[in-house]
């Protein structure tokens, strides 16, 4: 039997080509993920085992240790580094402070990401140089004016080195010269931060106070035990500071990488999991194609005398020895996606260090075993329909088109599922947070295989109905296409299916998002009528200089700065704001309730939201009794009532009221309203006008829109790309459908042919068939996405309110347009083989 | 069911027009050592309202003679027409044209889509040709077969020999201007193959087509008007109100002729 299954496979290499594709790139997809996730997992430990190397103590701010209860605020500074320094076994003492440096490009925008701007410390050692740093061009930072970056920085900025380079770190810009260029294996840089250089002294002033230091390497000499050296540097460290061994440190990171790792591996095989189950699609119906092709020739084994479960085994057998090859070449291919998947999640903001690809033996092990098991385990119910075949169908004298097996109980089951599905996501639509998660995956997964089991059923008006456009369009070939979608439901429900599972999940994906996106632009600041706002990075804020002068400058219809104020009314905490109370209505859009605006002047006149009024019980004229936190009270009346804005806070007062009450007068933002027709030009000659500063950052009412939901458009385009696979292989699988059933109707076509189907007619039936399968696939996905989606949305309604379903239609008719032209592409090879069938071997085949 | 034995009447011609005809036709396979000769300069021409039936053994170029002449399969040498169309000017797309409108086919097997019923397989060629067919025509061929009750039936659920009167109602239909027959009772049993020769016979007789047939069958060339026979690709004699003894008497001076008998060859094929 061995034999004959070995036999078979290479008989039928051609045939098999498309199902052995399927599975290569499902397993491809597998073992690109285990190298993948190795490759990283060892690239991370090998960069911790080389930065811990001579760690032997590592000291950094944490919490007070247990146990001492005397109150130690003394500071990380060179006194408690010499009593490090001086304990036994410590070979030398790495002190370092660090923060955020912004340092400007030539546009004065921030070089670096927000998260990963980083300014530090040069430390220089006994030979003058840094190993933390290795400098490849000039030299360190020495003196207050100096500053080192690394390579990618400096280049942002434009500027060589011995020029200058501007930078804030939380405050006004500064100038510093350009001394040198620094490498860096700092993850956040390579994920698109910038790292700042300076001498130890400018670094304490810049990120922490004068003589003070926020961490401690401590490297050991040989043979010193880490754990009592840890114990000793712990018992001379300020309370506020904590000291850990580097194989604890070690221990720690090893574990955070692993969770890292592995949570990016089963992520990836979720999706590497959809494209395998896909492709059983594919391999089911090419056996159960085989099987029927070939009935004639197992029921002859079965008259000679084998086995049924011998004709069983042997279709078993071809199938595993199929997985095993696809899958053996599916590695290979791994390899190159391992590649790939770094460079697709670094594009996407993960930051994944370079290395090797690591290939362990679970990975080689696990991706066969999978290909193996998938194949097998999909040619299990074809490899059934085999043992059923009668030794006496052999000696039938014409092949006799076997009579199509009843759908009813198929049917049936489709119809309890799918209603058990439809009533379950109908239930979930009761829920308003996220508690019906389970009923939502169980509904979706219900809901899914019930149309899968129905998809025979509902082919066959959906190919009525397309069919008659197909006749419209194209005559006969357009006929003879639908009669050969239907000829054999399950064939072609299967090919569909395959192709639905991709639709659904990027249907319901890109509803999710699109309706998530329509939601944070409703969250955006509906009521701001400024063009622009201005605001700093830092927390110190913009002196209310700023908007004096912005309001000056040509072009600028208005400028309102926005500052606010804690306080506390009958101890519950709230917010003031304060601004130019004349010139709020022509930055934000405010409609009252009661009272007007132009009443709120001075130290005694407030005016409050309509929730604010309600929750507090407060009416016009009452008093409302303000306890700042500098101590202070306060008791205006309250002389307006407007709307809810969210540009407003709850209380609006003139700065009169609350200046007096801060630590510094600073305004939050700057709203600025341009004049009709300079709105294009401004964001440059505020920046300029601001002296550069990268801290500044001004934001139109776009961006202030996109900020949140360009997050989610690059996590739905990554989705769409690891669905992609999935997508790919059901293609495989609307092209193998087509090349085999053009094999089986190579008499049929060849007769056509004779009677006078010209070539392009026969293309054109091969295409339309292609067309009408992916059609009703993508017609699928795209229902059974949206339902869902529209269904499990529902969970979002109390921690997402403004989350509104939205149909994305321009959307989805690029899907179906593409499922279009799908179905066009996967009918290319077939319909050309079809077309070339020389008639007379056609006519004559058996 | 009844119908005419054949020659109870001497069959003439009404016209002597040529429907279709082949001149120093020549037909080779492979080349040097290898080359073999299919039809080696045959020349013939098959008159309108005759039924001509090609005979010879296995191999002799019946079936190739037949493929060349109905433009599926290309000549080495000579000229085949259709009428007044040389076939060998046109390309596969004026070819298949002309199969469509003007050719008939009877197949020995797989003359019908499964998926059509028995009327649509009948109107197919016209389907294809964006034409409809006539019906009184349609009907009067539908009644002549015998096919009136069986017109929504899908091809499996007819009997082989219903399935071939299907396959002639198709080449009638269309008028073509010449039908061709491969066999068209090599996989019927005789009972059946007897009734489907009579449709031919009398698709000639009475609705005036023009029948080409393809056979190693003495019985089934008795129906036709005029019998050719082939051997090594040359035709080497005719005959005309053929009886199935003459024909099998002629066979047996053939080189290479061993006809077997009908019996046994009503399921033997030729190609």
């Amino acid at each position: 039997m061995f034999r004959t299954a070995l036999r078979n496979l290479l008989a039928h290499k051609t045939r098999l080509m498309m199902t052995a594709l399927a599975v290569l790139l499902g397993t491809a997809f597998v073992s690109g993920t285990l190298v993948f996730s190795d490759s990283v997992g060892s690239a991370f430990r090998d960069r911790m085992s080389k930065s811990l190397d001579d760690v032997a103590v590592s000291v950094t701010a944490g919490g007070g240790r247990p146990g001492t209860d005397a109150k130690d605020e003394r500071p990380l500074d060179d006194r408690v580094v010499d009593s490090v320094r001086a304990l036994p076994g410590v070979a030398a003492v790495r002190p370092s402070v660090s923060g955020a440096a912004v340092i400007a490009d030539k546009r004065n925008n921030p070089a670096g990401s927000e998260w990963g701007s980083t300014g530090a410390n040069y430390v220089p050692g006994p030979n003058g140089k840094d190993s933390r740093y290795p400098i490849v061009k000039g030299r360190g930072p020495a003196a207050e004016g100096e500053i080192v970056l690394d390579a990618g920085t400096a280049g942002k900025t434009g500027a060589e080195v011995g020029g200058t380079v501007r930078l804030a770190v939380d405050g006004p810009v500064m100038t510093k010269k350009l001394v040198g260029i620094a490498r860096t294996d700092d993850p956040r840089v390579s994920a698109g931060g910038s790292l700042a250089l300076f001498d130890t002294a400018t670094a304490q002033k810049l990120f922490g106070k004068p003589g003070e230091f926020s961490e401690l390497v401590v490297s050991a000499t040989p043979g010193t035990d880490q754990r009592k050296l840890t114990a000793e540097v712990r018992r001379v460290l300020p309370q506020s500071f904590e000291a850990q061994s580097g194989k604890q440190l070690a221990a720690t990171e090893s574990r955070m990488i692993d969770e890292q790792t592995s949570s990016i591996r089963k992520t990836l095989l979720v999706f590497a999991g959809i494209s395998l189950f896909v492709g059983v699609f594919i391999i089911a119906n090419t056996f159960t194609m085989l099987i029927a092709q070939r009935s004639r020739e197992i029921a002859l084994l079965r008259a000679v005398g084998a086995s049924r479960r011998q004709v069983v085994r042997s279709v078993l057998i071809e199938a595993g020895l199929l997985g095993l090859a696809a899958s053996a070449a599916g590695f290979v291919l791994g390899l190159g996606v391992a590649t790939g998947l770094r460079s697709v999640l670094n594009a996407t903001g993960a930051s994944l260090p370079d290395g090797p690809l690591v290939v362990e033996p679970t990975a080689v092990l696990t991706a066969l075993g999978v290909g193996v098991v998938v194949t097998v385990l999909a040619a299990w119910l074809p490899s059934r329909k085999a043992a059923r075949i009668a030794p006496v169908e052999a000696l039938a004298a014409i092949d006799q088109a076997p009579a199509p097996r009843g759908l009813v109980l198929r049917n049936s089951l489709g119809a309890a599922l799918t209603g058990l599905g439809v009533a379950t996501m109908l239930y979930v639509t009761t829920f308003k947070n996220s508690s019906g998660l389970q009923y939502a995956m169980a509904g979706s997964v219900l809901t899914l295989a019930g149309v899968i089991v129905l998809a025979p059923l509902l082919s066959r008006p959906f190919v009525h109905l397309f069919g008659r456009l197909a006749i419209r369009l194209s005559g006969v070939s357009g006929k003879l296409a639908r009669q050969n979608a239907l000829r054999n439901p399950r064939r072609t429900a299967a090919t569909a299916s395959a192709l639905m599972i991709g639709l659904t999940l990027i249907t319901g994906l890109t509803v999710a998002a699109v309706s998530a996106d329509r939601g944070m632009d409703k969250m955006g600041p509906q009521d701001l009528t400024a063009d622009y706002k201005v605001s700093s990075s830092s927390y110190r804020g913009l002196s209310p200089e700023i908007a004096r002068t912005l309001a000056g400058q040509p072009g600028v219809d208005a400028a309102v700065g926005l500052r606010t104020t804690g306080f506390q009314t009958d101890g519950h905490p709230s917010l003031a704001l304060a601004t130019d109370v004349a010139a709020i209505a022509e930055v934000a859009h405010v409609r009252m309730v009661g009272g007007s605006l132009s009443d709120v002047r001075g130290t005694s006149a407030v005016a409050v939201s309509e929730t604010f009024a309600k929750d507090r019980g407060l009416k016009a004229g009452a008093t409302l009794p303000m306890s700042f936190y500098d101590g202070r009270k306060a008791a205006p009346r309250v002389v307006a009532v407007y709307r809810d804005n969210d540009v407003l806070s709850s209380v609006l007062t003139a700065p009169a009221l609350v200046d007096p009450h801060m630590d510094k007068v600073r305004d939050d933002q700057v709203l600025l309203k341009a004049a009709p027709g300079r709105a294009k030009d401004l964001p440059a000659k505020i920046k300029e006008t601001l002296g550069g500063n990268p801290l500044v950052k001004v934001q139109s009412q776009d961006d202030l829109r996109r900020a949140d939901a360009g997050n989610i458009d690059d996590i739905l385009y990554l989705m769409y790309g690891l669905l992609g696979m999935a997508v790919v292989i059901a293609v495989i699988g609307v092209v193998n459908t087509l090349a085999m059933s053009v094999f089986e109707r190579t008499r049929e076509i060849g007769m056509l042919r004779a009677i006078g189907l010209d070539r392009r007619e026969v293309k054109r039936m091969v295409r339309l068939e292609s067309v009408m399968i992916a059609m009703f696939g993508a017609v699928l996905g795209v229902g059974a996405g949206v339902f869902l989606a529209w269904s499990g949305g529902h969970l979002l309604r109390s921690s997402f309110p403004q989350y509104q379903m939205v149909v994305p239609w321009g959307r989805i008719t690029v899907f179906l347009l593409l499922a279009l032209a799908v179905g066009v592409l996967a009918a290319l090879w077939p319909a050309r083989r079809a077309a070339k069938l020389d008639t007379l071997e056609a006519i004559g085949a058996q | 069911m009844s119908y005419p034995a054949p020659h109870a009447v001497p069959h003439i011609p009404r016209s002597g027009a040529v429907a279709a005809r082949a001149t120093a036709l020549s037909k080779v396979y492979g080349q040097g050592e290898t080359r073999v000769a299919a039809l080696d300069s045959v020349s013939v021409e098959f008159r309108r309202a005759e039924f001509t039936a090609i005979m010879g053994p296995s191999g002799s170029g019946k079936s190739t003679l037949m493929h060349c002449m109905a433009g599926l399969d290309t000549i080495s040498s000579g000229s085949t027409r259709i009428g007044d169309v040389e076939l060998g000017s046109l390309g596969d797309r004026q070819l298949t044209a002309l199969r469509r409108d003007r050719i008939g086919f009877v197949f020995q097997a797989f003359n019908l889509l499964p998926t059509l019923s028995a009327l649509e397989n009948i109107t197919l060629p016209m389907d294809i040709a964006g034409r409809k067919p006539d019906p009184q025509w349609l009907q009067q061929v539908v009644a002549t077969l015998g096919l009136s009750g069986r017109l929504a039936h899908r091809p499996s659920q007819l009997s082989g020999g219903q399935q071939q009167r299907v396959a002639v109602a198709r080449a009638l239909t269309a008028q073509p201007e010449i039908i061709f027959a491969d066999e068209p009772t090599g996989n019927l049993d005789s009972r059946s193959g007897a009734e489907l020769l009579g449709f031919l016979h009398e698709s000639v007789r009475a609705l005036q087509q023009t029948v080409v047939m393809v056979t190693h069958d003495a019985v089934a060339a008795s129906y036709a008007d005029r019998v050719v026979f082939l051997a090594d690709g040359r035709i080497v004699d005719e005959l005309r109100e053929p009886t199935a003894d003459a024909v099998l008497d002629r066979m047996r001076r053939l080189p290479g002729g061993n006809p077997r008998t009908p019996a046994f060859d009503a399921k033997g094929r030729t190609s």
